[in-house]
């Protein structure tokens, strides 16, 4: 504490006021009664009756949400795999094609990863849909997944894993009884990561999507371009407030699983 | 058995869905605008055999890449994109660095709520922590509202749709990716080392330069790269809050294949900005690679 000055202070309360104030004065605004965004005149809620009025947004953000399931529950299978093969996997033809291939997409820049597979998906023949930005998102998120699992991986003890071994397990009964439940945190938050990332993209979705499924961002953008207006204010304020809700019940339940999790290791190690 | 397939279902995934897709960027790269579907040419024609695949290539050609460093348009596009990226990285570490240090020096009971803090907004919507900034940057903004209610200025500033609003933009979105590697890399600083500095006589700013400093560089590298990497290919950011001046090679390509739907062109553009990538990349890699071995 003894370096804890007035500069630290004043650098924490600005930086964070710098994070925070934007969102607040979105979310405050969206209660504004006028049209006119900038100026207050008084209490109202009608832009979120106006919001659910919009069909338009309410079946984007049913597609948002369904492809979000699919693409983060296949990525976090698919990641899982990939940082299991990378950390466990040993030798094997390839790996450094393999390795590079992982961790490429996260450095790759939006557009280039979009323009990709829209070539791709034109290449191939496969009309444009939920379906095509399912598996452009898959692709992405699962790299984030398998960096997020793997520091998982190599930070538990590889004994145990051996001990089911010995005790009879196959490996996959191994996977199943003694790596899972460990790794179990890292996957769901995973999942977690890999469900944010497909809400939030704008740029790729915009490539793999066709005209029938276009998704909230994607709304959001073209509404957003032409200045700012109540109904997206309100819109923000509910994906703000679910995320903060969100963020904070799972990091407590998180936060519970991981010192519970410890304990037990330490249990299991002491024998 | 198992193994084979275990390391076969991700393998062929990411070879299907990531490699082949870049190679089909590089192979339209090499190819020419033509009016047809799809719009570009040649065509890989197998029916004539061996002769077609010999005419497939002896019609790639390097046009596009003459083409793009012939033109003045992408030359500045790129340069732009690599300015613009530069000064917000270096704005970010600027505004970043205080708030690293100072979580690094809060009371350690503090220290979970802060980073939750820190990490939260990179959860919400990047779009939307965009949009926000609209209605503060505006001319009838929020900002230009309190300055001339306050009397600060006469006229209102233009800040939105200028440079200085991607700046602010970038700045604000990226910093998580700022404080967290400096952070992590100060958490771990032992504080007697600045008392030892001191005893031995270092003022402290001397003490900042010489201990602190040192200790953070890596995390500060990390930093730097993890904002400069993705703002240089930035497509958001420019076309919400830049003007129509604002030059960025990610808004280069995406009106070339969207506006123009010249297929050709946007790939190439998209290949280069990879090459030029590729330096930084390897540089940040090397940064994680030499942190680890000390670590370890």
């Amino acid at each position: 504490m003894r370096r804890f000055s007035w500069f630290n202070a004043t650098s924490l309360t600005v930086g964070f006021v710098f994070l925070y104030l934007p969102m607040i004065i979105l979310v405050i605004y969206s209660f504004n009664e006028s049209r006119l965004v900038t100026v207050w005149a008084g209490f109202s809620t009608k832009w979120y009756a106006e919001l659910m009025q919009n069909t338009a947004f309410l079946d984007a953000a049913w597609i948002t949400v369904k492809v979000g399931f699919w693409s983060s529950t296949l990525a976090t299978i698919l990641g899982t795999m990939a940082a299991y093969v990378m950390v466990r996997g040993g030798r094997f033809f390839g790996r450094t094609l393999f390795s590079g291939m992982v961790y490429a997409p996260l450095v790759m820049p939006e557009v280039i990863t979009g323009l990709s597979l829209l070539l791709f998906f034109i290449a191939i023949d496969l009309d444009r849909g939920v379906l095509t930005i399912v598996l452009a998102h898959t692709t992405f998120s699962m790299c984030y997944v398998s960096v997020v699992v793997s520091s998982r991986l190599v930070s538990f003890d590889k004994s145990l894993e051996e001990a089911a071994l010995d005790l009879g397990c196959t490996p996959f009964d191994a996977f199943r009884s003694v790596t899972l439940p460990i790794i179990a945190p890292s996957v769901i938050a995973g999942w977690l990561l890999a469900f944010t990332l497909s809400l939030d993209d704008l740029v790729i979705a915009s490539f793999a999507s066709g005209p029938s499924s276009t998704t909230l961002p994607i709304k959001i953008f073209s509404a957003v371009r032409l200045g700012v207006t109540p109904e997206i204010n309100a819109l923000s304020t509910i994906m703000i407030g679910i995320v903060t809700v969100g963020v904070i019940t799972a990091s407590l339940v998180m936060k519970r699983n991981v010192a519970r999790q410890k304990a037990d290791e330490v249990r299991a190690a002491q024998g | 058995m198992r193994r084979f397939t275990l390391i076969a279902i991700p393998y062929l995934w990411l070879f299907a869905l990531f490699l082949v897709p870049f190679l089909i960027v590089v192979r339209i790269s090499f190819s020419y605008y033509e009016l047809s579907i799809p719009p570009y040419g040649p065509q890989l024609d197998l029916s004539t055999g061996w002769d077609g695949v010999k005419a497939f290539f002896a019609e790639l050609n390097w046009e596009n890449y003459a083409f793009l460093t012939g033109d003045d348009l992408y030359w500045k596009a790129y340069l732009s994109s690599l300015k613009i990226a530069l000064i917000a990285t270096f704005f970010t570490l600027l505004v970043g660095f205080p708030i690293a240090y100072a979580m690094a020096k809060a009371a350690e009971e503090w220290r979970p709520m802060l980073m939750m803090l820190i990490i939260l907004p990179f959860w919400t919507s990047f779009l939307i922590r965009v949009y926000a900034w609209i209605g503060i940057l505006g001319t009838e903004g929020y900002l230009n509202q309190l300055l001339l209610g306050i009397g600060l200025i006469d006229a209102p500033l233009t800040i939105l749709n200028t440079n200085v609003a991607v700046y602010i933009g970038i700045v604000y979105t990226y910093l998580p990716f700022m404080v967290l590697p400096i952070y992590a890399a100060l958490e771990k600083m032992d504080d007697s080392l600045l008392e030892a500095a001191e005893d031995l006589g270092c003022t402290r700013t001397q003490a900042f330069w010489l201990v602190t400093a040192p200790l953070a560089k890596s995390g500060i590298i990390a930093g730097c790269f993890l904002v400069f990497i993705p703002s240089l290919g930035e497509f958001v950011i420019p076309s919400l809050l830049g003007g129509s001046d604002t030059l960025m090679i990610g808004k280069v390509l995406w009106e070339e294949f969207f506006s123009n739907r010249d297929w050709p062109v946007a790939s190439t553009v998209a290949v280069i900005l990879l090459l030029i990538l590729i330096i930084p990349i390897i540089l940040f890699q090397r940064n994680e690679q030499k942190q680890r071995e000390t670590d370890g």
